[in-house]
């Protein structure tokens, strides 16, 4: 099962091994990870995708806790948070199929960052299942060249509020 | 953040802080990189420094020190090839929860990054296996760096921490130095407040018709020896030790069922099979005692523990007290009811009487059982005792009965060979007055050999009981009972001589091989408080028993009388 943790840490050089070293060295894979500053300067976000039993994530929050530097671990559930990943994408069109890709873009909310007599270049943010749609989506067009950002979540303010 | 009103160097400042921390002792081993520091602990008059032959001597000797003494302690290594030389010792201290500073000069810091001379990224290397760590960037930071350092090796479950120091920032000049309330005496740190319902916990052990106590080695960081035995007498539970644990429960009580695990005895293990109520004492559950979910079979079981991640990490328990140890314990002991356990009790005798340590005494050769039993009732119990790792460091934890916390020094968790030595010559500069016994073999003392020179330099009255069977025991033993007595280079077929080697060390030392010698050589080797070595040759097919085999459980302990069966 997919897990979301939001987690704040200070903003050290370091930090980053530290957590990500954790994951490594109890053979947890992480699925994805998103990090920033926050408004705070010396406070970083990471959120941190992961696959595993409630358990696992269990065990998972016990250990990033004892690490000096993690202010604070949430579990996100679906939910009750918001969840993105910001995707850019650049496909080959043709002549023939260039409407059609035009198409799909303004039906799926999609920024059009560069046209080229073959070629577009797209931006595209929305939850992970989504981006993972679009591309496969695009795919069939022929797909030059993807970046994802991995996922990031924050909580609702009002948790009755879904 | 206050100031001094004179700009001091990053040097000076951190001895100048490890001084007011109240450090008396360092171990360490100078290089280009830390030189600077050196420079300046020359000039103190409240530190000494012990000047060891490889830095994994230095930190084992730290380790050994702290082990004994429940203060922290420091080694200091250089750049490089001396810091990675502490590895393995940052990796013991983690795994057995001891407070340990290594402090370790870094290039400069222009230069950190470009494979410099000496050059490690120690501060990466080290992530995983330090409670904390930091690259001191400049001179200005140390200070916080120092404070959060010692506060973190200290407080909670106690570990290591490193300090990476580049040579220009312990050059750099400072002011800035934070008013310091640091000291690394004995449970000098503020202990988070008990979490859970110590009643409720309590309950659970009232209602319990055959209740364990099954003690790990939280109880000795945590002090947390007296509140122990009240909890045992009052409860009338027996209690049973880690590897870890030994000493924080007397041996000789009479409450008393020794070590459970792999090697232990075969009535703790048994005991672990009957009790219905297990109450774990700052012990985690390690693979090497409760191999599996179904560990305590019967049992309710319930864990307190300062460490919250060890909570149902291996083993599911039913109630949790979250905590320090010796916190908890004083609060559930109000609620802690006698109760009647005579026949639990008496079951537990009858196990003792009918599943006793054993090995056979009869042929002429010495057996280590009898030696160590021996030494033992010599000493009292009152010796400090170290050990390295293998067969002889189940034997010691076997049959020296250990009354005393912080008596008792082995590697549990990493399992280190090396460690006996440097840790025995640690606890006696901490303990100069006591008895400091550092058991070891043939395979283990060759790992950290050198180490007799420190012992030498500073004519230290540490005693080492060598047994020699000129193989690696242990994994003689697996190969015997497991690989069809394939002895794939476990075999010494060179050994050096130990006694003429301990004698260009000048230390007294003296080979027994016979069992008529046997008095004679305990006679020499506790004769005074001079440094001694005794090589007690022993057969090499000596095994240890009980034994768990790897990844079996309780049920399948395998005991002295046992060993025809096992080998049809």
């Amino acid at each position: 099962m997919k897990h979301t943790l939001s987690i704040l840490v200070n903003n050290h050089p370091g930090v980053m091994s530290h957590v990500s070293g954790l994951f490594t060295r109890r053979g947890y894979n992480i699925d994805s990870i998103a990090v920033g500053v926050t408004d705070n300067a010396d406070v970083s976000s990471m959120t941190i995708v992961l696959n595993g039993d409630d358990f696992i994530v269990g065990q998972v929050k016990n250990q990033l806790l004892k690490l000096p530097d993690v202010l604070r671990v949430q579990d996100m559930a679906y939910a009750s948070s918001v969840q993105r990943e910001l995707v850019l994408i650049s496909f080959s069109i043709t002549e023939v199929n260039r409407s059609e890709a035009l198409t799909i873009c303004n039906g799926f909310d999609v920024k059009i960052l560069e046209m080229t007599e073959d070629s577009l270049l797209i931006e595209f943010s929305g939850n992970s299942r989504q981006v993972s749609n679009i591309i496969s989506v695009l795919k069939p067009f022929g797909i030059r060249e993807i970046s994802r950002t991995g996922q990031i979540a924050i909580a609702y303010r009002n948790q009755n509020a879904v | 953040m206050s100031s001094t009103t004179e700009a001091i160097t990053g040097g000076r400042l951190m001895v100048e802080l490890l001084e007011e921390a109240g450090v008396e002792i360092v171990f360490g081993y100078p290089g280009g990189a830390i030189l600077p520091f050196y420079d300046e602990l020359y000039h103190s008059k409240k530190i000494k420094h012990i000047l060891v032959r490889h830095e994994q001597g230095a930190i084992h000797m730290a380790e050994g020190y702290a082990r004994s003494t429940g203060k922290l302690g420091v080694c200091i290594a250089t750049s490089g090839p001396g810091a990675t030389n502490l590895i393995t010792g940052l990796t013991d201290a983690k795994l057995d929860s001891i407070p340990i500073l290594a402090i370790t000069g870094q290039v400069s810091t222009d230069a950190i990054g470009t494979d410099a001379f000496q050059e490690a990224d120690i501060f990466g290397i080290t992530i995983p296996i330090t409670k904390y760590n930091a690259l001191i960037k400049k001179a200005d930071d140390l200070s916080r760096h120092f404070e959060e350092a010692i506060k973190i090796a200290m407080g909670g479950r106690p570990g290591p921490v490193l300090l990476d120091f580049p040579k220009d920032v312990q050059l750099e000049k400072t002011t800035v130095r934070k008013a310091s309330s640091l000291k690394i005496a004995p449970h000098h740190y503020e202990r988070p407040k008990v979490k859970g319902d110590p009643q409720e916990f309590a309950e659970a052990l009232n209602q319990a018709k055959r209740p364990l106590l099954y003690v790990g080695g939280g109880a000795i960081n945590s002090f947390a020896s007296a509140e122990i035995k009240a909890l045992a007498e009052k409860a009338n539970a027996p209690v049973t030790t880690t590897l870890m644990g030994l000493g924080a429960f007397p041996g000789t009580h009479p409450l008393s069922v020794g070590m459970l695990g792999m090697h232990g005895t075969a009535y703790a293990n048994k005991a672990v099979l009957e009790c219905d109520y297990i109450l774990n004492l700052g012990a985690r559950f390690d693979d090497r005692v409760a191999k599996y979910q179904d560990f305590a079979p019967n049992a309710v079981r319930a864990h307190v523990d300062i460490d919250a991640a060890e909570f149902n990490k291996r083993i599911n328990v039913d109630h949790i007290l979250h905590g320090d140890l010796k916190d908890a314990i004083r609060e559930i002991l109000p609620f802690v009811k006698g109760g009647d356990r005579t026949s639990w009790i008496e079951n537990i005798q009858n196990l003792k009487k009918n599943h006793p340590l054993d090995f056979d005494n009869s042929g002429d050769s010495i057996k280590p059982q009898d030696f160590l039993q021996r030494v033992y009732a010599k000493t009292k119990g009152e010796a400090i005792v170290s050990t390295d790792v293998g067969q002889h460091q189940m034997w010691a934890a076997q049959y020296y009965l250990f009354d005393k916390p912080n008596t008792w020094l082995t590697s549990g968790g990493l399992g280190t060979m090396g460690y006996g030595l440097p840790a025995a010559i640690g606890a006696k500069f901490g303990n100069p007055d006591k008895t400091v016994i550092c058991v070891t073999g043939d395979g283990s003392i060759q790992m950290c050999i050198q180490e007799l020179a420190t012992i030498a330099q500073s004519q230290l009255g540490v005693k080492i009981l060598l047994f020699n069977n000129n193989f690696l025991g242990m994994v003689r033993q697996w190969q015997e009972l497991f690989y069809e007595e394939r002895f794939s280079e476990s075999q010494w077929t060179y050994n050096p001589n130990f006694v003429k080697l301990a004698d260009a060390y000048g230390i007294p030392a003296m080979r027994i091989e016979h069992k008529s010698e046997i008095e004679k050589g305990v006679e020499f080797f506790l004769k005074d408080n001079g440094s001694a070595l005794i090589e007690v040759m022993i057969p090499a097919e000596e095994k240890v028993f009980p034994m768990i085999p790897a990844g079996k459980s309780q049920q399948d302990l395998i005991e002295f009388k046992d060993l025809g069966k096992l080998k049809k």
